[in-house]
């Protein structure tokens, strides 16, 4: 007997064949009636948005995929922080494109309000739930409270800046519950590296390291220039378990920079 | 009221089992996996000797003191509500409990299909349900 077979329970349901025709003629109909996404305005936000479910399974089998080719954690966040950045480099060009009198932003503030508001609201239908500024120090040695990311030390002689985009419910993760063994991990390291793909878009990096004449031979690769780091982390608060945390940090060049913008 | 839950996949094995109520007998973890293989056979048998073609197998099942409901979805994994026996809408209840299996369990990439269910979100969005249903 075979136990293992698929059975209809409801009686009243349509038959599979029937099924299978009914979704057939709905699927011909969209392709006859609308143009393919390719062909649709890349203006129109209206109607386009993707189902949940549909990026949920996405998402799950990209982790999947991720899982089978890194070696711990750290890998891990960071083989998802890399997918994140090839999303979020489109992602601005996108939303550059699509505001009527778009600019680059030049400014770390509007910046970081860019990514809070605008990116935030393209991706998941709301902005992020706070922006704040961290820290900002050119202490040798500096003492950072977090939430969840306990006292770190971080010994880096110059200036460095801190800011924090936090997500309450990040949409990215609300289906994902995370095994014991890899507490470790946030899924939303694919935001932060969207994050990151979006300030480095807005040349956002160190820039020290782009001089264009370099000591390398020809034969060794240039080194690439440093994003703005950009860190997932789950930092919990009353009422909302899966608050996540984006950490992002920035370098002296940039602060040196903002220096030299300010009026 | 809502005793408890169990979930058996395609094959038959038993990938979740939760008792709501304190005070229910428990049995042995094996014992739990043999009451979730016979059922599973008991269901396909029932399928079998229907007179009609294309019956469902076992749907309810009434004792003296429980009923026990099962719910078959398209690919074969079978839920089973055990509750009391005026507990009303448990068909409701346990479309609700596919719906959170779907979100929870299947959009977990951590979770492999046909094994143990080990999801906390699950248990949450689970417990947060019988609660609402439960008491009703």
């Amino acid at each position: 007997m075979d136990f293992g077979h698929v059975q209809i329970n409801d009686p009243n349901a349509p038959a599979p064949n029937q099924r299978l025709s009914a979704a057939s003629s709905a699927a011909d109909s969209r392709y006859t009636r609308g143009k393919s996404t390719l062909e649709r305005s890349l203006n129109k936000t209206k109607g386009a948005e993707v189902s949940l479910s549909a990026f949920a399974f996405m998402f799950s089998e990209m982790l999947q995929y991720a899982q089978k080719r890194v070696q711990g954690i750290q890998d891990l966040e960071r083989k998802l922080n890399e997918f994140g950045y090839r999303v979020g480099i489109r992602m601005l060009e996108l939303l550059v494109w699509r505001d009527k009198n778009s600019k680059r932003e030049t400014r770390v503030l509007s910046v970081l309000y860019f990514v809070h508001t605008v990116v935030w609201k393209n991706l998941f239908g709301k902005p992020a739930d706070s922006l704040e500024k961290s820290t900002e120090n050119d202490d040798e040695c500096e003492w950072l409270w977090c939430g969840a990311i306990s006292k770190v030390t971080w010994k880096w002689g110059h200036m460095v800046r801190f800011d924090m985009i936090s997500d309450n419910d990040p949409l990215v993760s609300r289906y994902i519950s995370v095994p014991k063994e890899l507490s470790q991990l946030n899924c939303n390291a694919f935001v932060a590296g969207i994050v990151e793909a979006v300030l480095d878009g807005c040349q956002f990096y160190n820039q020290q390291i782009l001089t264009p004449f370099t000591p390398f031979p020809l034969s060794t690769p240039l080194p690439s220039p440093q994003p703005a780091r950009v860190t997932a982390h789950t930092v919990p608060i009353d009422g909302f378990p899966f608050r996540t945390t984006i950490l992002i940090k920035l370098d002296r060049e940039i602060l040196q920079r903002e220096e030299l913008l300010k009026p | 009221m809502i005793y408890s839950l169990y979930i058996i996949n395609k094959a038959g094995g038993l990938v979740y089992q939760k008792d709501f109520n304190d005070g229910l007998a428990k049995l042995s973890s094996n014992e739990y996996l043999v009451l979730a293989g016979t059922f599973h056979g008991v269901h396909a048998i029932t399928s079998k000797i229907s007179p009609l073609p294309n019956s469902s197998g076992i749907e309810i099942l009434e004792a003296e003191n429980f009923k026990l409901h099962c719910f078959q979805s398209l690919t074969g994994t079978k839920f089973l509500l055990i509750t009391d026996l005026p507990h009303p809408n448990v068909e409701q209840a346990l479309r609700r409990i596919y719906d959170i299996y779907g979100d929870f369990v299947m959009k977990n990439p951590f979770h492999t299909p046909e094994m143990p269910i080990r999801s906390e979100m699950f248990d949450l969005n689970l417990q947060k349900l019988i609660k609402n249903v439960g008491s009703g």
